[in-house]
Parts: structure tokens; C-alpha cells; sequence
């Protein structure tokens, strides 16, 4: 009857991967940046120039793949939308008033008098902390089921402090390749510093998240799901060891290399987001609605996904120009 | 008692409002850039360079107000209003999706070249993505102006199990009020850049930062507005005609007509009490009301008590509101019209020698002071025209087809309490921040800091000559 089979099936499974893409990317881009405004304190006035010039001319378009997950999300599985959000309040509107605050401190911080500029640094490394304590938190939160119980919010804690250690890994590593001399020097300590909270939150999450639910054990602990999966927690565990050797000699001879950490971070959290992800398939809310349950009308979804098509590689295309226009070691960021 | 009802109703309030002022600008400013960069390209002349220089900035910072208050926005549905998705998102969450994959990534993107590519890419390429984002906050305002006009003038779609599907995609995107909407807030936008660049170029003028580049600013955004003024004020006519076929409730409370009337009063003053159902100390033109409406002297407009329901519940907003609102924009309108009229008048005197027109030279300080006066009078019009259109659908939130009520989230009214707080503090002090930061700049380009423009000296723009700042 259908060309391409029945599309209450497939349709919401589409969405769903353009979704947890679309946040996957928003962790890793955003990540580096919020990770930079956090790691902001430990350089000095003129180091933290040096640091928003590696992200000047790319956060804008880094918070947007946020907004399209969040849209998807609304537009999809709007049902989803509205549990999610309304149980988690509380963390979003502090995450949003922190991507409020470390948004304009990009501008204000160089366009304000001068006396004003500690303030605002203040602002963006307040709002980049606000951000990924919140982002963290309701990733705990979720990991658990959305419910505010003691245990669950103690644990979500905890995936808060992880979360943000984990993004000033990220960001230290985007610093690696972008920054050169002394500050490259500090990125390769720091990031020998942050590695801990990456292996700390990926650990506690997937420790935690197969004795949520039964049903997520199973999926992981049977035979024979648990030889195809192997892989993944052993190549993690490499990649680390890897990361671990490498920044204990960096930086190489010529700043060779410079891009491998960020690039091996990268990989190290695709991994283990893809092991969450499929942990929580179906479900959208974890263990209550399904991505098939929580789906908006299949017109609607076909609609959207006939542009999507069309534009995001478009989007793919673009993004790409800009991180190819400033490549290499980051300038000093100026209109002219 | 503030019940979670009206506190989220002001919460969103609040955002949008907050929200809005920053695309306001950005949507004709990036065009107004645009001209700025092409004037230059062509003619080669540093006065326009100087004009995109200082106001790109104003821009930059702008844009991240916008972005930042409009995540706030994508968030709200979720955390305040599931409601609204789960019975028309069939119809709002393509035309939002459209608008972040259309407009949004394209705007953000190039945003980083426009700003900082100027020395790293080639001409074209620059004025390419200054194009692009003026191109991409256009499309963001058509998506978002449809989904708004849609729920204003709602078709094209069937209610099934008290869900909305949509059936024709064409009818929902150009309904009925749709393309009034659109031009109306465009030329909002282009009004309030005008008087934005006018009253800081007036502001330049007058603390002595007397140069070609606030000269060509000043003429340019004044012309601009003597231009568009009464464009938008046909478009405005046009309009509210459109509303009054399709939401005749709200057209009643603007013009706070009680009864249903024939040669109904333009009223310029009045008290509506929303208890005795009527007005108190009216002022007023008798018949303008209906000739404006139906452009017949003796014209019927419908009055509120038509929209009572018959329990008593009223079907219509709130009047005094939309009443004085709407009063508000059309009384900035007016002084808008006033100044870039006078102020483009003065601009094409000649002078007493004939040796060309006398332009800001000819301008009495007092009227520059007027000019910066009105820096932010497009502000004021444009937030309350959106309240006027926005209070005068309640107590619909789709008209016709579901309530503001339905829509809201079961969160406890002390929780929305605190972030309602929590965001008014934060917007506050940025909007303070914002407005000084805007003169403070001003201030130093006058002092003749980074004034100086940084002129490519090769074509390519790739080797340039840098004089100190």
C-alpha cells in the first residue's frame, strides 16, 4: 500500500534520528564552547581573548543545532515536548538564563566600557557554569526517569558536575588545536584535568542507566545483543587509554597532531551517546511514551521531512565553509 | 490572586515582548547594511564604509539579544504551553521547523563571516553573507508571521478528536491575514531602524562627531522614513479592514464601540469599564471611526456586546488594553510621520548661496534633539501594535478553535512566579546594558576612536594596510 511502508512506522524512527543528531551535534559543538566559558577563570585577561577567538565566529550557529533539536523535539513528538520540559522547569529556565547571559557577554564584553569588561566575563563564564550544571542535571534527571525523588536529584548532581568537567575537556581540546604557546600549553594541562569528568559521567551514566529499567539490562546483558555491543564499552576504553598517552606528550613537534584529542573526544561521545540512545529506544520518555506513541500526524512529519531533505545538507554545507573560512590557529576577532 | 494561568500569560508576555525589540531591528538593519556595503563597493567611498563599520556592531549585538531571548521562546511552548502543540502542532511545528531550517542556520552561519570575515574572505563573499542574513531574518519573520497570522485567521486544516490536521498547506501559509501581517511588520522593522539610526546619528551630531560617514547615516535613515511612513499607514488601513472582516471582536475593542453602530465615532479619549459595559468621558470625531472602517460615513461597525456569550462570559478581550494600545501605536505613528516629514523637508532645503542642499547643516538643534528622542519610538509602536493584535484575540489563542486557557502547563503558580522574576531581572538589566552600550558607543566613535575606517588597499581584500586604531 505504501512506497516506502507503513509511515507511523518509519516516520517517527526518521524524526527520532534527526533529533538525537541534531542533539549529538549540539553536545559536541556547543560543548566546546560552553566548555571555554568555563574553563574561563583559570586564564589570564588576555589569554581570555585569545579563547573567545576560537569560538567568535562559530557559537551562533553552534546554539542553533540546540534550537533544532528542541524543535524537532516540539514538532515531532510534541506530547513529548511538553512532559519533558514541564518536568524538568526548574533546570531549563536556569539553562536558559544562563545561554542568555553568556550570549550578549560575547558582545557586551568587547563593545562595553571597558571597566565593564571583568563584569561581563564574569557573565560568560557565569552563564557557560549556569548552562552545563543545568544541561547536566536534567541529563541525570532524564537517565532516571524524570522523576524529583532524593536518590534521583543526588545523582543527577553528580551528572551535573560530570557533564560540565566533561564539556571544559571538550572545550581544552578545541583549545589544543586552536590556541598556540603558552595557552596551548595550559589547554593540553587542563584538558589532563577535565579527561576525569569524561570518564566519570560516561561511566556513571552507563553504570547507571541498565538498573533504571529491566527492560534496558536486558537489552545490553543477553545473548547474543551483548557480543554486537562489546565493542563499544572496549573501543571507549581504548580511545581513553589513547587520549590519556597522548596528552601526557602534547604538544608535538610542530604542533603536529594539534586536532587528534578533540577529534578522539568526539568520537568518545558519539559512542557513548549512541549507547544511550539505544538503551531508550523506543521510548522518548524514558520507560512512559514511545517515539511511535508521542508522534505528531504523518502529513505533518512528511511535510517537514520533504524540506529537511532539501536544507540540511544545505546547513551540513554551509556549517562546513564557515569552520573551513577560519581554520587553523585562531586571529584576533575583528569587524575589519 | 495570580493564578498559573495569568502568570504564564505574563511570563510569555514578558519573553515575546523582550524578544521582539531585537529582530525589530536586526530584520532592517541587515538590509540597511546591505546598502551601506554595496553604496561602498560601488562608489568606493569611505563614508559608507564608515556608516556599515559603526552599525555593524550595533547589529552584532543585536543579533546575539535576538538569539539569545528566541531560544528562550522554543523552550516556553514545552515548559508552559504543551497545550498549544498537542492540539494544532500538525500545523505549527512544520511552519517552525521551516522557520529554523529556512532562516535560523542560515543567518547564524553567515553572521560569523559577516562579522569576522571581512580580511579572510574575498568582496563578493562578504557581501554575499551580509545578503544571507539579511536574506535569513526575512524568511525567520515570514515563518514565524505565518504561524501568527494563522492562528489569528485559522484555515486549511480539520479538527479530528479535538486534534488539528492540516489539509491544505497553501491555505494555512497564505491565509487570510497573513500577507498584511508580514508588510505591516516589515515596515515596522524598516520604521524602527530609521528612527534607531536617525537618533543616534543626531546623538553623534550633537556631542560633535560631525562626520561624513553620521552625515550619510543621518540622511539615509531619515529619508527612509519619510519614505515608508505612510506606506505603512495605508498598510496599516488595509490591515485593520482585514480584521474587522475576520476578528470583528478585537476591531469593537480597539475603537471601544459598546454597540453596535452605524456612524460610529473615531474616539481619541475614553475610559472603558469593563463592569457597566461602557465608556467614560469619550472624546470624539463623530462618523471617522466607520469611515475609516468601511470608508462610508454612516458605515455599520459591530459592537462588543454582539460577542457575549449566552451564559455572559465574554467572547471578547479585555477593551481597555487594545483600546489604548492600539491608540499608542497610532499616535507614534503620527509623530513619526511629523518628524521624517519635517526632517526630510529641511534635508532637501537648498542653500542661501545654491551651492547644493543644506541637509543636517540646516537642522535646528532643537530638532535633533527630537530626534534623539524618538531613538526608540519604533520600539513603542511596534510592541503596542502586537499588543493590540495579540490581547484583542483572547480570550482565543487559536481563534475559533481552541482557548488560551486549554493551552497552559499544570506547573505551580509559585514556580512560574519565581522564573517570571528571575527572567524580568535578567531582561532588565540587559536591556539597560543594551541601550547604554548603544550610546556609549556612539560616544566613542565621536571621540574619534576606532572611527577610522580600515580600507582594503587590494581588491581581494586579502593584504590589507591596517592604520592604528
Amino acid at each position: 500500500m505504501y512506497t516506502f511502508g507503513d509511515p507511523t512506522q518509519w516516520l517517527p524512527f526518521v524524526f527520532a534520528g534527526l533529533m538525537g543528531v541534531s542533539i549529538l551535534v549540539y553536545v559536541i559543538l556547543d560543548g566546546f564552547d560552553l566548555g571555554v566559558g568555563v574553563l574561563f577563570p583559570l586564564a589570564n585577561e588576555e589569554e581570555k581573548d585569545a579563547m573567545i577567538a576560537t569560538i567568535g565566529p562559530f557559537w551562533d550557529a553552534n546554539e542553533t543545532w540546540l534550537v533544532l533539536a528542541i524543535g524537532l523535539m516540539l514538532v515531532a513528538f510534541p506530547t513529548a515536548h511538553g512532559e519533558i520540559l514541564t518536568a524538568l522547569y526548574a533546570p531549563v529556565v536556569i539553562m536558559l538564563i544562563g545561554l542568555i547571559l553568556r550570549g550578549v557577554a560575547f558582545e557586551f564584553r568587547v563593545k562595553a566600557p571597558a571597566a565593564y569588561k571583568r563584569l561581563w566575563n564574569n557573565a560568560f563564564f557565569t552563564g557557560s557554569l549556569m548552562t552545563s550544571l543545568s544541561q547536566g542535571f536534567m541529563l541525570g534527571l532524564y537517565v532516571m526517569g524524570l522523576d524529583w525523588t532524593l536518590g534521583h536529584v543526588a545523582f543527577a548532581m553528580l551528572t551535573a558536575v560530570f557533564l560540565t568537567v566533561g564539556y571544559s575537556f571538550i572545550g581544552a581540546t578545541w583549545m589544543i588545536h586552536k590556541n598556540s604557546d603558552a595557552l596551548q600549553l595550559k589547554a593540553v594541562k587542563w584538558a589532563r584535568g577535565g579527561i576525569w569528568g569524561l570518564i566519570l559521567g560516561v561511566g556513571a551514566v552507563s553504570l547507571a542507566t541498565p538498573f533504571v529499567s529491566a527492560r534496558i539490562f536486558d537489552k545490553w546483558f543477553s545473548f547474543p545483543q551483548m557480543l554486537w555491543l562489546a565493542p563499544l564499552p572496549i573501543v571507549s576504553a581504548l580511545l581513553i587509554g589513547w587520549l590519556w598517552y597522548m596528552l601526557r606528550r602534547m604538544p608535538f613537534r610542530h604542533d603536529r597532531w594539534n586536532w587528534l584529542p578533540f577529534v578522539a573526544a568526539t568520537l568518545l561521545w558519539t559512542m557513548a551517546y549512541g549507547g544511550m540512545a539505544y538503551s531508550f529506544y523506543p521510548y522518548v520518555v524514558p520507560e512512559k511514551i514511545t517515539i511511535y506513541e508521542a508522534a505528531s500526524a504523518p502529513e505533518s512529519l512528511f511535510i517537514i521531512l520533504v524540506g529537511t531533505l532539501f536544507v540540511l545538507p544545505a546547513i551540513v554545507g554551509y556549517t562546513l565553509l564557515s569552520y573551513w573560512i577560519f581554520r587553523g590557529k585562531a586571529r584576533e576577532l575583528r569587524y575589519d | 490572586m495570580l493564578d498559573t494561568l495569568l502568570l504564564s500569560r505574563i511570563q510569555f508576555a514578558a519573553n515575546i515582548s523582550f524578544h521582539i525589540l531585537f529582530p525589530t531591528i536586526t530584520i532592517a538593519l541587515g538590509w540597511v547594511l546591505l546598502y551601506f556595503r554595496i553604496r561602498y563597493n560601488r562608489s568606493g567611498e569611505s563614508r559608507w564604509m564608515e556608516a556599515y563599520g559603526f552599525w555593524v556592531k550595533i547589529f552584532a549585538l543585536s543579533f546575539a539579544m535576538g538569539v539569545v531571548s528566541g531560544i528562550t521562546m522554543s523552550f516556553q511552548f514545552g515548559t508552559n504551553w504543551p497545550g498549544f502543540m498537542e492540539i494544532v502542532g500538525n500545523i505549527a511545528g512544520p511552519l517552525l521547523a521551516y522557520e529554523i531550517m529556512t532562516a535560523f542556520f542560515l543567518e547564524a552561519v553567515f553572521l560569523g563571516i559577516m562579522l569576522f570575515g571581512f580580511s579572510r574572505v574575498p568582496r563578493w563573499l562578504h557581501t554575499g553573507a551580509t545578503f544571507l542574513v539579511a536574506f535569513g531574518t526575512t524568511m525567520s519573520t515570514f515563518w514565524i508571521i505565518v504561524l501568527n497570522s494563522w492562528m489569528h485567521t485559522p484555515q486549511g486544516f480539520e479538527m479530528i478528536d479535538g486534534v488539528a490536521h492540516a489539509t491544505d498547506w497553501w491555505a494555512i501559509i497564505f491565509n487570510p491575514s497573513m500577507p498584511y501581517r508580514f508588510f505591516h511588520m516589515l515596515l515596522a522593522s524598516f520604521l524602527t531602524v530609521s528612527f534607531l539610526i536617525a537618533g543616534v546619528s543626531a546623538f553623534r551630531w550633537l556631542i560633535g562627531g560631525r562626520t561624513k560617514g553620521v552625515r550619510v547615516a543621518l540622511r539615509t535613515s531619515l529619508f527612509m522614513a519619510a519614505l515608508l511612513i505612510p506606506v505603512q499607514i495605508f498598510v496599516g488601513d488595509l490591515h485593520g479592514l482585514n480584521t474587522k472582516e475576520y476578528q470583528p471582536a478585537k476591531v469593537a475593542a480597539m475603537e471601544g464601540i459598546w454597540e453596535t453602530e452605524r456612524g460610529a465615532p473615531l474616539l481619541l479619549f475614553a475610559l472603558p469599564d469593563e463592569e457597566a459595559r461602557e465608556n467614560h468621558y469619550e472624546v470624539g470625531i463623530p462618523g471617522l471611526a466607520s469611515f475609516i472602517l468601511t470608508h462610508e460615513w454612516d458605515g455599520e461597525v459591530k459592537g462588543l456586546n454582539e460577542f457575549v456569550a449566552e451564559d455572559g462570559t465574554a467572547l471578547h478581550p479585555r477593551v481597555a488594553p487594545v483600546f489604548w494600545s492600539f491608540r499608542v501605536m497610532v499616535g507614534t505613528g503620527m509623530l513619526m510621520l511629523l518628524i521624517s516629514w519635517a526632517g526630510a523637508v529641511m534635508m532637501l532645503r537648498k542653500r542661501a548661496d545654491g551651492t547644493g542642499r543644506r541637509g543636517v547643516d540646516g537642522m535646528p538643534k532643537v530638532f535633533l534633539f527630537g530626534l534623539v528622542g524618538m531613538t526608540f519610538s519604533g520600539w513603542l509602536a511596534t510592541l503596542a501594535g502586537w499588543y493590540t493584535t495579540e490581547i484583542g484575540r483572547q480570550p482565543w489563542l487559536v481563534q475559533g478553535v481552541m482557548t488560551t486557557k486549554e493551552a497552559v502547563a499544570d506547573v505551580p503558580a509559585p514556580m512560574v512566579l519565581s522564573s517570571l522574576i528571575a527572567y524580568l531581572a535578567v531582561y532588565a538589566i540587559l536591556l539597560g546594558a543594551y541601550i547604554g552600550v548603544i550610546f556609549y558607543l556612539a560616544r566613542r566613535a565621536s571621540n574619534g576612536q576606532s572611527i577610522e575606517p580600515r580600507l582594503p588597499q587590494s581588491e581581494d581584500a586579502q593584504v590589507r594596510a591596517l592604520p592604528a586604531e
